[in-house]
């Protein structure tokens, strides 16, 4: 009895700093509409902060000054970010707003290590609230009753805000009806740096507050993130009470699941925000989504067409190039260009669905890690051929595709996003916790190509075919019945279900078919390693390719070929410098601001604008 | 007091008004006229800066509001009830009408929630209530309403005859009478003439974005073949 009360009182302690970043990204998401995937940072950035005041500040007045200043200086960080990075792209469509706040992640990576280097940091304890309170025998924490204490006044403090004063008002109002409010005469700008403001803030005293019980790190950006996701998509997005229940939920769950079946605690968080989400697919406090009815409209996208002669021709020229490789360069640039090939086939079936099917997919990485691994886990365990464990890589991604799938595109725009995430994690979870199977951190090992095939350059021809087999069936598609319909239901889903077009058949044939072709890179990626690990499944991969098709085109069709073709080529390059995420991170928001066309769009704007290139008949 | 000259607007390649051109004085109470897809809103929302006009000036008490963000163009003393009426569904009346409020002004009436609730007593039962749960004719009044809270000079109506029961269109103009009497400017679109012409002094009648006719209803009425051939369908 007793150990069971001390775990729920630690539970409620923990959900604490969950609840205060659950709650400004939620708030942030229900004005602005924006998903800050850089909430994270804000509150990695509140622990350092804090660190370093309450190190200047002594006694229990600078301990809680430091918290509450942290959380003023990261509510001022936020509205940095707010009016420089995201006023220019609030009319964008919501993709380029996710990818702007990848860029300010990347960024703050890199100023927190510039500012307080990579060794850990930890937290100082509270004066006063250092020793523990026996409860039922057992020792709790004095700080953690002191953050279940104030937690419950936080909340209340919130819901006050949003329901009693006038500012509360408006931004409920502007939640609904942005251009209603401007229109009787409210300066939404202001009204959504506020919200960042508050939102960040919010995060920054989440940090802070966390200090006594952990400390602060460079990865805990990442590492809260997307507990907050699920809480926030739990609770529902924009609810602050829908925050508030799920981090207790989510928190709650983990304690126990630590204690009681510590090899699944990972997967539990995700199982249930999948669970909720199939019965309420808006959140326990949610309210339903309605497409388009934020004014997020984008310049048309542009007819497509099959390549002309002048791109085919081109096409061929690269390809018997790229044939030619063995002949002339040596061993390394045929493994760097087998690299790029499964990059630029993994893009390709990543934008198949993000492009022509609007469906923003934030877990691709699970179909290539997916794949990789059914192909590794049937070489390790049943000696199964090569060449038919190979076969199984997109097989068993494709499965796997069809299955979430089917619970994913019920749901629509950040919905569908955050459960593709949520399934990608699922998977990434259970590899990495099952580790008697999947060997966990250490990854599967020496998984070979057949000999036929394992010499580098047999290795590179076998990646040059598969891969552009793939890309260009891909490509092909997308001038196929299925490309069209796709099209059809991402430009108006109901106005395709109206002319008979059944939406869900066509959305989940095509994630079934991107996630195959990402298996298919998988199974090319893991023979061409001999080994597979699961950062091949973790977020940053999924974000890594999200990246790649934007930087080289969302409105193209060969934009993610392009953009991965890019990246691996200066990867390399790229990661040798000391603080690269800074300027990737820069370079990322400098396109979304100013060259959201991307590498390939702006290349056609260019190139119609000198005349080389015909402008297309619809924009005379 | 609001002089429109020159005024194009596009909806994206679309080509919505061209060359627009009238102007409205203090205390008059001009109807827009002109068939489904003639303009009107598109008028009402470039007026607002809701849409952009691409070219053209439009000045309100001699300060030029084309390119003001919509905010300053509210702020200037225009009210807009859109056509749609776009309540805040999830906020109570009192609530809606909060958003709406602005500071008094020197030169027009200053509206309080009570003064609103007596003219539309239906708000008054129903005010901590959720727009959600509201007939058609009591939203376009929480529309009108929640306007007035920002204290206007000059009201824009977006057919607030649209969609309503027969008796609220009725208490509708004896309102919009009674604001007149108040001393508010008054831009009215519409497609019930005959409720135009108990409301408005003067009738603009466009079609294709384009005038057609502007003078009083008196005159409107000795040219049939005008009515006939931009007003009847």
């Amino acid at each position: 009895m007793g150990f069971f009360v001390a775990q729920l009182l630690t539970g409620l302690a923990n959900a604490a700093a969950l609840f205060l970043v659950a709650s400004g990204l939620s708030l942030i998401f229900g004005v602005t509409r924006i998903v800050n995937f850089a909430h994270g940072s804000l509150y990695m950035l509140g622990a350092y902060f804090g660190i370093t005041l309450m190190n200047i500040l002594p006694g229990a007045f600078g301990f809680w000054g430091s918290i509450v200043l942290s959380g003023l200086i990261v509510g001022l960080i936020g509205v940095i970010i707010e009016m420089f990075v995201l006023r220019p792209v609030y009319r964008a469509p919501e993709l380029f707003q996710l990818v702007a706040t990848f860029g300010v992640i990347l960024v703050i990576q890199d100023l927190a290590l510039l500012i307080w280097g990579a060794e850990d940091q930890l937290g100082p304890r509270a004066p006063g609230l250092k020793s523990v309170v026996r409860i039922l025998g057992e020792p709790v924490p004095q700080y953690d009753l002191a953050l279940i204490a104030i937690t419950p006044f936080i909340l209340l403090g919130l819901w006050w805000l949003i329901a009693k004063t006038r500012i509360g008002i408006l931004v409920r109002a502007a939640t609904q009806d942005r251009e209603m409010v401007g229109a009787l005469g409210v300066n939404q700008s202001w009204l959504f740096t506020g919200v960042f403001f508050l939102g960040s803030a919010l995060a920054g005293l989440g940090g802070a507050i966390q200090l006594p019980k952990g400390g602060a790190d460079l990865l805990m950006d990442l590492n809260i993130i997307s507990a907050v996701f699920v809480v926030v998509v739990i609770g529902g997005m924009g609810s602050i009470p829908g925050a508030f229940v799920a981090s207790v939920l989510i928190s709650v769950l983990n304690v126990f699941g630590v204690s009681y079946i510590p090899q699944s605690t990972l997967v539990l968080m995700y199982v249930v925000m999948a669970v909720v989400l199939l019965i309420r697919p808006y959140g326990l406090f949610g309210r339903e989504e309605k497409a388009g009815e934020h004014g997020q409209v984008g310049e048309p996208d542009r007819p497509i067409r099959p390549a002309g002669l002048v791109g085919r021709s081109f096409v061929a020229v690269l390809l018997i190039g790229l044939a030619a490789v063995p002949f002339l360069f040596s061993n390394f640039s045929q493994v760097l260009i087998t690299d790029i090939i499964i990059a630029c086939l993994f893009a390709a079936s990543l934008q198949f669905i993000l492009s022509t099917g609007g469906l923003v997919s934030f877990g691709h990485a699970a179909y290539f890690g997916g794949g990789a691994y059914a192909a590794a886990l049937l070489v390790s365990y049943t000696e199964t051929p090569m060449e038919l464990a190979f076969l199984f890589a997109p097989l068993a991604a494709g499965l796997l595709a069809i299955v979430f799938g089917w619970f994913c595109i019920r749901l629509s725009g950040v919905y569908f996003a955050m459960l593709t995430l949520a399934f990608s994690q699922l998977i990434w979870s259970l590899v990495f916790q099952w580790y008697d199977l999947t060997g966990g951190d250490d990854g599967l090992v020496n998984i070979w190509p057949s000999e036929w095939l394992s010499g580098t350059t047999t290795y590179y021809y076998f990646t040059l075919i598969v891969g552009v087999g793939g890309i260009i069936l891909l490509r092909h598609l997308n001038h196929a019945p299925l490309g069209y319909t796709l099209r059809a239901t991402r430009d108006s889903a109901r106005q395709a279900e109206a002319t008979g077009i059944n939406v869900n058949v066509v959305q989940w044939t095509a994630f079934a078919v991107a996630g195959a072709l990402a298996g298919l890179a998988g199974g090319l990626f893991v023979f061409s390693k001999g080994s597979i690990f699961p950062n091949e499944l973790e977020i940053g991969k999924s974000f890594d390719a999200l990246i790649v098709v934007f930087l080289g085109g969302v409105k193209t069709l060969s934009g993610g070929v392009v953009g991965a073709a890019f990246m691996e080529t200066i990867k390399d390059w790229l990661t040798r410098l000391e603080y690269w995420r800074l300027i990737l991170g820069l370079v990322i928001i400098g396109v979304v601001i100013i060259a959201p066309d991307g590498i390939v769009g702006s290349l056609r704007k260019v190139s119609e604008k000198i005349g080389l290139r015909r402008t297309e008949e619809f924009m005379k | 007091m609001l002089e429109i000259s020159g005024l194009n607007s596009f909806y994206g390649k679309a080509h919505i008004l061209s060359d627009l051109e009238f102007s409205i004085d203090r205390g008059e109470v001009v109807a827009l006229l002109g068939r489904n897809g003639a303009g009107k809103t598109t008028t009402m929302k470039s007026i607002m800066q809701i849409v952009r006009p691409r070219t053209g000036s439009i000045t309100f008490e001699g300060t030029q509001i084309a390119g003001l963000p919509s905010h300053k163009v509210a702020q200037k003393g225009i009210g807009y009830v859109p056509e749609e009426r776009r309540i805040f569904s999830d906020l109570t009346i009192l609530e809606n009408l909060e958003v709406g409020r602005q500071a008094p002004r020197n030169d027009t009436p200053t509206w309080t929630t009570d003064a609103l609730f007596e003219i539309f007593p239906n708000l008054y039962e129903r005010r901590h209530n959720r727009g959600k749960a509201m007939s058609g004719g009591e939203q376009q009044m929480l529309t009108i309403a929640r306007t007035l809270m920002g204290n206007p000079k000059l009201l824009l109506l977006d057919e607030p005859s649209e969609g309503i029961a027969p008796v609220i269109v009725e208490q509708m103009a004896k309102t919009i009478l009674r604001l007149k009497r108040e001393g508010l400017t008054v831009i009215i679109s519409e497609q019930n003439l005959h409720f135009a012409g108990i409301v408005a002094d003067r009738a603009v009648i466009i079609e294709s974005g384009e005038k057609k006719f502007d003078g009083s209803f008196g005159e409107l009425e000795k040219h049939p073949e005008i009515r006939d051939a931009y007003l009847s369908v």
